[in-house]
Parts: structure tokens; C-alpha cells; sequence
């Protein structure tokens, strides 16, 4: 097999390609080939298939949205049996169909035995295996309690194994400046250590019974209900979906899905795409497309700041990527899939502005509009008097840092609930959960030092954002952020100190934002600008000219590469030396990966070639069928429901009802008037011959 | 402020309650409906499963429910509105000799009463459904004239026909006192206002005994519950529903069918009454209700459960309604203790409640409201519950 012709990322700054033994599938009777390990989904995009199938109501075509398993419009049929393809993995020689309308039900031979439903307790049952479920499970374990760790996943990490990225937050807290991947492993090591605590993978929790058990499918196969004294949900969070003509074209998925199938999977599963929404998982996954080889066209957020870290939203920039604040996305276009956007100003109430339609070729656009908690199964815990915890996302949107923490603090309260003498959780773990989980503050001007001798260090850091690996690194001592409040600007404080700076580039090398710079001086002459470039190692050399732009990457000037380093120290960040002149070397924050011309607007812009705004994707409820029913008074989601069949998919309204919530909101209905969905299991669809116990195989004891 | 009097009052919008509502409005009576919950059925009738079925074992739920079924039959042709109507009739399966003596009794009675209803042998049963288990199968009843709809969307139906007809809805009001004058019922007083009545309907399904209380009656109306569920869609393969009414470890019968959305929609009874109003979801359901509808019809193993719920059956202690006058107080209706067949007596309940109110009862009207009276002695046994 060729595999120069298949989407898959041939080489990656951050990630290792590995060559991994391919194998044979097919789809739709062609042969395609996948990799050991790879889920279907991953395994089509590989081979250039967006479009999975077409929908039984009104034929539109389907694809992935979510890729993690929480709604179901990536569903294909696996050697005759509906699954979801973002979860279930390629077996070799598997045959593969896309789901066309409603397929038939597959005969089965009669079951021979019918396994009574396994049943277990354990102290703690913990729902998630990511940063916040981990790092819970590791301070149970440290003091020997039983815990069980179910994880839908193939791995444990949760979505930490999908950040390439050095982490932000407290050093001493919660391993800032690692990278995600990284601290996946760590936490991974780190639980594995403790013999009190047993893990499932690949195991889905599906529902809270009132008798106290949780029902989990393990593999897909095996049926388990568990007793848990104390249940820690930390099951993370599930994408925003966002209502626009064309919102279900395959090709517009969630931003976390995105880079699952690049980060994860290695997946090249887009040439060019726009993002949709300025918080922090968007321009991640911007800079994540980058780094894959794929190009970001742009990326609109609709208030007139993107609401992420500024030191993201930079790093884009630098590269080229422009940001349009206060606009929105008016369509995605195309017949089968994505192949253009079009976007539109919005004035203060946020109506798009006539005549600022621009269209934008690409063949894909990342809904990173927000996240919602996975708390179904902790509200039903709650409303069933089951002794019950949240951590991380599930408790409360926030970074990642913030769940480890998060999770640790839920470890301890979980093991005094149990009875451990364990004490109060200490007061400054409480303030530094608040510190990790606040969003970003004021913004100041960026302040650089004067002097034009020696090294200097440049902090292209301006907004109150929690982090200070920073001021752990430097040998001098030069760089300070008060420990109390790591959300604080970092300051060089060389005339406080009076030891200079040596250069050493630790501080460059640590930035999980890129955003330190070494102007050095020592030579006379034009400075050596020091810049952080996490491109490869083969992305520049010596005596390359590069475009430097400043921090918020307007562009100062063509320069020569006149050193590049890559060692064990840097971890696959890539420090570039460039000669700058004098007058804007201080200014030059990163170099430009991203040309002018790949984020240029199509001369003319797309009139909306679909009328379709999905509310609920899986019965594919239109936004004019929800409001024409609030606008004729309705005030209960449950008729709503009835009506439309909104929710009654095979998610659950895992999608549909805060947008829903959100049509209430915009048609002036206050929250108050309306009476929300009943929230029922499953919260996974599982079949019938799994709660049976049903096996065709008996292997009954001889008499 | 003048207040407005109503002819009618009906308790609860559900299975019982909208229709009968419908039917008094479309009659020209001035009729108000409240309910507790936000929204038409939102109580017991979303907790259906739709099944629909005449083949019953007495005289007044036949009736009712011919009567029922020629509403649900010709209600899209009449209205206009998709009830989702599907004739698949109903099957009972019988493994065992016991089932089959039982059925092939009954069918005696029910063709008394016109009913259409056949004993399918082995061969015929596993023509009409290829996916049962054939092993040890001996064969069961078939009444083609039965069927299923939407429960949601029945009720709904009748709610916006009710609208249309001028009757008043009141939502997330609750009923907390029947007002009495000497012996008659004078109105109701909710938690918001006094509305005033000649005729008060109680069709408070599950709540009814509370309702009934109010105006200083009882009625032997207890809850319990039953778990139910429905599946993902798949092309259609299964025509009738399916009944199989052997008991089992922890569980007396079951039954399920293919919805018109192509999802298999199913329901079990507990061996032993779960009492009360608790519908919270338990972890014993999936299991049990797996074992056997997977053992009775294998090729169901691989379809995938998509929700379940806990709705509650409204018992009586003989399993039969209670619908009538109350004989103590004037002008107050009771159409109570639907044992869980609500949603398929109530259409047929709601014309012969309004000749009740009245004073038009027809032929066959009186074998009814005999069979289901307030003041009976609750000594019979349903025998097909």
C-alpha cells in the first residue's frame, strides 16, 4: 500500500510517526488501509472518506461531529452491526458500510447461555480516566484505596493525550511547561503504581441506577454493575454545537475532534480549515493544524476579544493566521461537505452587518464554541442520594491544570468521606484550584526592557493568565511573578537581582506560550534574536530568510536564520537565532509559517446554498421548527420534544437542548418559564445480547 | 372579576384526560382541563409504551377499546394529524401448555364480542414472525385488528383538537381541593385560583385516590411501576407486538414491538408489584427484560438499547378500570384505575363520558359502566392484565 496517497501525517514536530504493521479493510467493498489501533473513523479519513452516510429522515449527508463518542452521527455499520466509528477500532479484513437510512437488523443465532449480570464493589468508582479522574485516583491510591477507573477510551490521559502544547499553570502544581502528551504518561505511570486502584479501559458508563450500582459495558461486551461507597464523576466535558446554515455538512466538526484525529491518530484530516470560536480550544487546535501541515484560513470569534489566552491567540497570529474578531459564521457550503465558509461582521447586538460577507475556501470549519460538562451521571447520583463528586471539566469548565488540581482535591475529600484520616485539605490547595481555574484578566502593554546590552530577555506576556514556569527556570533569578498569585505579568527584575542575564534560553524553551524572546547584544553589531519555533527540525536552517512579525503578529521585516538549535533541552522546540536590526529586534516575538495567500478571501462570497440550521443533529430538528413552537407558547422542552423528536436521538440531547435553551434565550423567554428536558439513560446505547449476558459458546463444567 | 363556569372540569391532561377533553368540547360543553405538569402528557401517558388492543378478557374494556381503536384508526383522515397508527395487531405466544389452554379460553369470549382474533399453530406463528425462537414454541393468538401509535403524539393530537374546540388548559397548576355544596361538586380550587363546574372528571391517573380525597371519596386506585424502554431504528422486521406472558424469576410478563419509527419499544411487570410512585430507574430492569426478549427472539441481541423509563400503572384491585358517577356526590365523574391501559381506553372512554354527562347513553353503554362501577366489590381478576 502506498502510503504517500492516504491523509495520514507523514511527519509531526511534536508527535513520533510511528511505522506501525498496516492492515485491510473495506468500505463500501473497496480495500483501504488502516493502522493497528486506528478507530474507523480515523481509519476513513486516512483514506479521503468524510461522508459516513446519509440520514433516514431527510437524506442529508452525515460525518463526524464529535469524535468521542458522545453523539452518534459518525455511525457506519461494522461487518453488519451499527457502530460508532469515532470509538470502534478497525479489525483487519473488516467490512465497512455507511449508514444509509435505517439498516436492518442483523439474524443471530439463538444464545446458548446467559451469563448472570457480573456485579462488584469498590470504595471509590471514578468515571474518567483524564487529567482530573487520575489525579483523584492517585491520591486515593497513595493511601490504599480501592478504586476503579472506568475510561470510554483506548488509553488513559482523557484529552491530555490530544495537547502537544507545554501546559500552563503552577510549576509546583500541576506540571506547567510539559507538554499534555507527556503529563498523560506521568499521571499514567503514577496510577499504575498504586495496586488499590484498577483500571478499565475501553469501559463506558451508562447509567446511575436509584439502587446504587452503575452500570458499565466493558469492551463492548461484558455487562458489569458497580457498587461504589463514593462515586467521583470526571468524565470531562463534551463540544458547544452552534446553529448556522450548513452546521451539519460533513466537514464541520467540534475543534476537540479535530485534534483527536490529528494528535491522536495522526490523521491529516483536513487541507484547509476555519475555526469557529476564540477561547482556548480553538486557537489550539489552529496552532495544532499548523503544526500537522494544515492550513488555518482563519478563525472568527464574535465578541470583539477572543476570550482565550492572548499568548494563543499570538501564536497564531505570528504564523499568519488572522483572527476576525466581532464576526460570526454565516454558512458552510458545498453539496456533500465542506467546501467553503462564509463569514459576516456582527454590529453590538449581534446581527450579522450587511455587506461584510466574505467567503472562504476550505474543506473544513471547527466549531469551538465552548464545552459543557458530562454531569448526567453526577446529577442523577445527586438526585438518587448517592455520595458523589465531580471533578475537572464534569465539575466545571476549566483548563486542564485547573482538573488536575481539581482532582486531587476531590482524592482527598473522597478519602475523608471514606473515613481516611487524611485532615482538611489544605487552604492553599483550595486557593490554588481557584488561581488555575480563573480566566484570563486585564491585559497591560507589553513592557520592554531599554537597555541595548548583554542578553535580554523579551516577555511577549501581557495578560493576567495563571502560569509561571517562567520564573522557575531562570539561573539568575531574573524573572519574577509573585508565588501568591501566579496570574500576574512576569517581571525581569535584572536591576533588583543584579546578576545578568546568561542567555541559557531556558526561559524560551519553558513558554507554553511561545512568548520569550532573548535579544542578545553581545556581539555589537545587529542583535541575535532568540525565537521559539516548534515546526521540526527540518522546518528552518541556517541562512533561510524568514518574515519576523511582532507579538501580535504584524510583520517587521525579512531576516537570516543564522542558528537553529534542537537538543534534549528544548524538547522539540526548535530555537531559531535570527540577525535583526536594531530598531525592531525587541519587538520580534515569533516568525511566520502561514503565507498571506492561504488565508485570502474567494473574490466573491457564496450565497447560503443550504437552507438546513440543525438544532438536533440526531433527528434533525431544524432551529425554524424549534422557534415557530416557543413562538406559538410553548414553555415545556419535554413538548418540544414530542413534537420535533428533538433529544429523542441516539445521544440523548447531548447537543440539542442547551441550544434549544439558547432559542429560548434569544426569542426572550426567561430561563425561569421553562421547563427543561427530562434527562433519562442511557447515556450509551448498548444491545440488547450485552445486558443479557447472551453467549452462543457454552462452556459448561462436565459433570 | 367574573368568573367563568364551566360545564365540565377534568383533573389531568393525560391519556384519559385529553381525549375527554376533546370529545366534551367538540360537544359543545364549556370545558377546563388542569394539570400539574408543564405540558400535555407529560404524568404516565409519555411513560406508554402505545400498544393498542381489544383483545381483551371482559365485555367493557372490549367495548372501550373497539371503540378506541376505530378513533386511532381513522383519526389521520379525520383530523389530519399523524398519530403514527400502525395495525400490526397483537400476538401472544405460547411455549408452554398452560399459555396456550389460557389463550384458547379466552378466545371463546372475545369472539363472542365480534373480536378478530385466530390461534396461529407453531408453523402459521413463525410465518407472521420469523425472528421468534421456534424452540419449544407451540404457537398463540393472533388479533390482526390491533395496533400501536404514539402515545406523545395521540395525546397531543386531541390537546390541540381540545384548543381547537375552545376547551381551556391550565399547566403546572395542581388541584388541591374538590369544592363541595351539600352533595354535589361544585368546582375545584388549584394552588392558583377557584374554577367553578356542573361536572367535575377525575383523571388524575397515578394521583388519582389523592384527587378523589379531596372530595371526601376513595377509590382503590394504587400506583405501581413497570420499567420500559425503546431501542435505536432499524428497518422494519417485526409486525405485531409480542406478548409473553410466562412468569419468570423476578418478572411476570413482557411485551414489545416495532414502532413506526423502527425502533423496538418494550415494557416489563416485576413478579412482585414495585408500590408506589418511585420512578426512578433501577439496575435489575436491563438485565431481566434482555434475558428474555433476547431467549424469546434471538436476533434482538444486537440491537441497542437507546432509554428506558419507569411509568406508573394506576391498579385497581380486581385490574379492571373505574369509570363512573360517583353514587355519594352529584356531578362528580371518576375515570380512574386504568391498570396501564390508559392510552388505549381513553379515546374510547372520552364519547361515552361525555353521554354520561349528558344523559345520552347508547346500547351496550350500561354493560360498561357496569363492569367498571365506582361501587363494585373488586372480587374478579383480570386474566389478561
Amino acid at each position: 500500500m502506498n502510503r504517500a496517497l492516504s491523509f495520514r501525517v507523514a511527519d509531526h514536530p511534536i508527535l513520533t510517526v510511528e511505522d506501525r504493521q498496516e492492515s485491510v479493510f473495506f468500505w463500501e467493498g473497496r480495500e483501504m488501509v488502516a493502522l493497528p489501533g486506528e478507530t474507523i473513523a480515523s481509519a476513513l479519513f486516512a483514506n479521503g472518506v468524510r461522508v459516513f452516510g446519509h440520514h433516514d429522515k431527510d437524506g442529508a449527508p452525515q460525518g463526524i461531529f464529535c469524535a468521542n463518542g458522545q453523539c452518534a452521527q459518525c455511525a457506519v455499520l461494522a461487518d453488519g452491526l451499527q457502530v460508532k466509528s469515532c470509538m470502534e477500532l478497525v479489525r483487519p479484513g473488516m467490512r465497512v458500510e455507511p449508514m444509509e437510512g435505517r439498516p436492518a437488523l442483523p439474524e443471530a443465532e439463538p444464545a446458548t447461555t446467559f451469563a448472570p449480570t457480573r456485579t462488584l464493589e469498590t470504595e471509590v468508582l471514578v468515571i474518567g480516566g483524564g487529567p482530573a479522574g487520575l489525579s483523584a485516583a492517585i491520591e486515593l491510591g497513595k493511601l490504599g484505596a480501592g478504586v476503579l477507573i472506568v475510561d470510554d477510551k483506548h488509553r488513559l490521559g482523557g484529552k491530555l493525550v490530544l495537547q502537544t502544547h507545554r501546559f500552563f499553570g503552577s510549576i509546583n502544581a500541576c506540571y506547567a511547561g510539559t507538554r499534555g502528551i507527556d503529563i498523560a504518561t506521568r499521571l499514567e505511570n503514577e496510577v499504575r503504581q498504586h495496586e488499590s486502584v484498577q483500571v478499565w479501559l475501553n469501559a463506558v458508563a451508562l447509567a446511575v441506577f436509584s439502587d446504587g450500582y452503575v452500570g458499565v459495558v466493558r469492551g463492548g461486551r461484558e455487562y458489569a454493575l458497580v457498587k461504589p461507597q463514593v462515586l467521583l464523576v470526571a468524565a470531562g466535558a463534551r463540544e458547544k454545537s452552534l446553529v448556522f446554515r450548513g452546521n451539519t455538512l460533513p466537514g464541520v466538526y467540534g475543534a476537540g475532534a479535530f485534534q483527536t484525529l490529528v494528535n491522536r491518530d495522526l490523521v491529516r484530516c483536513a487541507d484547509r480549515l476555519f475555526i469557529v470560536g476564540g477561547g482556548n480550544v480553538g486557537l489550539i487546535a489552529g496552532y495544532h493544524a499548523l503544526q500537522a501541515g494544515i492550513e488555518v484560513v482563519g478563525l472568527v470569534e464574535a465578541l470583539p476579544e477572543c476570550g482565550g489566552y492572548k499568548v494563543h491567540q499570538d501564536k497564531l497570529t505570528r504564523l499568519g493566521v488572522p483572527v476576525y474578531t466581532s464576526h460570526t459564521i454565516l454558512s458552510a457550503n458545498g453539496e456533500t461537505q465542506v467546501e467553503s465558509a462564509t463569514i459576516a461582521a456582527i454590529d453590538e447586538s449581534w446581527q450579522p452587518i450587511p455587506g461584510t460577507e466574505r467567503t472562504f475556501a476550505c474543506d473544513t470549519v471547527l466549531i469551538a464554541v465552548g464545552l459543557d460538562p458530562v454531569d448526567e451521571l453526577y446529577h442523577k447520583a445527586v438526585e438518587f442520594g448517592i455520595p458523589v463528586f465531580a471533578a475537572g471539566d464534569a465539575a466545571e469548565i476549566a483548563e486542564a491544570s485547573a482538573a488536575m488540581f481539581s482532582g486531587k482535591i476531590r482524592g482527598l475529600e473522597i478519602a475523608q468521606r471514606l473515613g481516611y484520616s487524611v485532615g482538611e485539605v489544605p487552604p492553599d490547595w483550595i486557593r490554588t484550584a481557584e488561581i488555575l481555574k480563573s480566566r484570563p484578566g486585564a491585559t497591560y502593554p507589553e513592557v520592554r526592557p531599554e537597555e541595548e546590552q548583554g542578553v535580554v530577555p523579551v516577555l511577549h506576556c501581557s495578560q493576567e493568565i495563571p502560569c509561571n514556569p517562567c520564573t522557575s527556570v531562570c539561573p539568575q533569578g531574573n524573572i519574577h511573578i509573585d508565588p501568591q498569585d501566579i496570574r500576574q505579568i512576569p517581571e525581569y527584575i535584572v536591576e533588583h537581582t543584579g546578576k545578568e542575564c546568561t542567555g541559557c534560553e531556558k526561559c524560551v524553551t519553558i513558554c507554553p506560550g511561545l512568548a520569550v524572546t532573548l535579544v542578545d547584544y553581545r556581539k555589537g553589531g545587529d542583535p541575535i534574536v532568540t525565537i521559539p519555533y516548534e515546526f521540526g527540525r527540518v522546518a528552518l536552517k541556517e541562512g533561510d530568510v524568514v518574515v519576523v512579525t511582532d507579538t501580535e503578529g504584524n510583520c517587521l521585516g525579512n531576516v537570516e536564520v543564522v542558528h537553529t538549535r534542537m537538543g534534549k533541552a528544548t524538547d522539540r522546540t526548535m530555537m531559531v537565532k535570527v540577525r535583526a536590526p536594531r530598531e525592531y529586534a525587541r519587538q520580534i516575538a515569533g516568525i511566520r509559517a502561514q503565507e498571506p495567500e492561504a488565508s485570502a478571501s474567494a473574490e466573491q462570497y457564496t450565497e447560503q446554498l443550504s437552507e438546513d440550521m440543525i438544532v438536533c443533529r440526531c433527528e434533525r430538528v431544524t432551529l425554524r421548527e424549534i422557534k415557530d413552537i416557543i413562538l406559538a407558547g410553548s414553555r415545556d422542552v419535554n413538548e418540544i420534544k414530542v413534537l420535533t423528536r428533538a433529544g429523542m436521538g441516539a445521544c440523548g440531547g447531548k447537543t440539542c437542548q442547551a441550544l434549544i435553551m439558547r432559542v429560548f434565550r434569544e426569542l426572550g423567554v426567561p430561563a425561569g418559564e421553562v421547563t427543561p428536558n427530562v434527562s433519562r439513560p442511557l447515556f450509551m446505547e448498548v444491545p440488547f445480547g450485552v445486558f443479557a449476558g447472551a453467549g452462543t459458546s457454552p462452556e459448561r463444567p462436565h459433570t | 372579576m367574573a368568573q367563568t363556569i364551566y360545564d365540565v372540569i377534568i383533573v389531568g391532561a393525560g391519556s384519559v384526560g385529553a381525549p375527554a377533553a376533546f370529545y366534551f368540547s367538540e360537544a359543545g360543553l364549556k370545558t377546563l382541563v388542569i394539570d400539574r405538569f408543564a405540558s400535555v402528557g407529560q404524568g404516565s401517558n409519555k411513560a406508554a409504551i402505545g400498544g393498542v388492543r381489544a383483545t381483551h378478557s371482559d365485555p367493557a374494556k372490549i367495548r372501550l377499546c373497539l371503540k378506541s381503536i376505530e378513533i386511532f384508526s381513522t383519526w389521520r383522515q379525520r383530523y389530519g394529524d399523524d398519530i403514527k397508527w400502525a395495525a400490526g395487531g397483537y400476538c401472544f405466544v405460547a411455549y408452554r401448555e398452560a399459555e396456550e389452554r389460557t389463550f384458547k379460553e379466552l378466545l371463546v369470549t372475545q369472539k363472542q364480542y365480534g373480536l378478530s382474533i385466530e390461534w396461529l399453530d407453531r408453523d402459521a406463528l413463525l410465518e407472521l414472525i420469523p425472528a421468534l425462537n421456534p424452540q419449544g414454541l407451540v404457537g398463540g393468538t393472533f388479533s390482526p385488528d390491533d395496533g400501536s401509535a404514539s402515545p406523545m403524539l395521540t395525546v397531543l393530537a386531541f390537546y390541540r383538537g381540545a384548543l381547537k374546540e375552545r376547551a381551556v388548559f391550565l399547566f403546572d397548576e395542581e388541584v388541591t381541593d374538590v369544592l363541595v355544596g351539600g352533595n354535589r361538586v361544585l368546582g375545584v380550587k388549584t394552588d392558583k385560583d377557584i374554577y367553578y363546574a356542573d361536572t367535575v372528571v377525575n383523571a388524575a391517573g397515578p394521583w388519582a385516590r389523592e384527587v378523589a380525597k379531596m372530595a371526601g371519596l376513595d377509590v382503590p386506585v394504587v400506583p405501581d411501576s413497570h420499567e420500559a424502554g425503546v431501542t435505536e431504528p432499524v428497518a422494519p422486521f417485526l409486525r405485531p407486538m409480542v406478548v409473553d406472558v410466562r412468569p419468570a424469576q423476578g418478572s411476570a410478563n413482557y411485551y414489545f414491538y416495532q414502532h413506526a419509527t423502527g425502533q423496538i419499544v418494550f415494557c416489563i411487570t416485576p413478579e412482585l408489584p414495585m408500590v408506589g410512585v418511585d420512578r426512578r430507574e433501577t439496575s435489575v430492569f436491563l438485565p431481566q427484560v434482555a434475558r428474555r426478549m433476547v431467549d424469546l427472539m434471538p436476533r434482538l441481541s444486537n440491537l441497542k438499547v437507546r432509554r428506558t423509563w419507569r411509568g406508573l400503572y394506576p391498579m385497581t384491585p380486581d385490574g379492571f378500570p373505574i369509570v363512573g358517577r360517583a353514587p355519594e356526590l352529584e356531578g362528580y365523574i371518576h375515570a380512574v384505575g386504568m391498570c396501564g391501559q390508559g392510552y388505549m381506553l381513553g379515546p374510547g372512554l372520552g364519547p361515552l363520558l361525555v353521554r354520561l354527562v349528558q344523559g345520552s347513553l347508547e346500547e351496550g353503554d350500561q354493560e360498561i359502566l357496569d363492569g367498571l362501577r365506582p361501587d363494585r366489590e373488586f372480587k374478579g381478576d383480570e386474566r389478561l392484565r
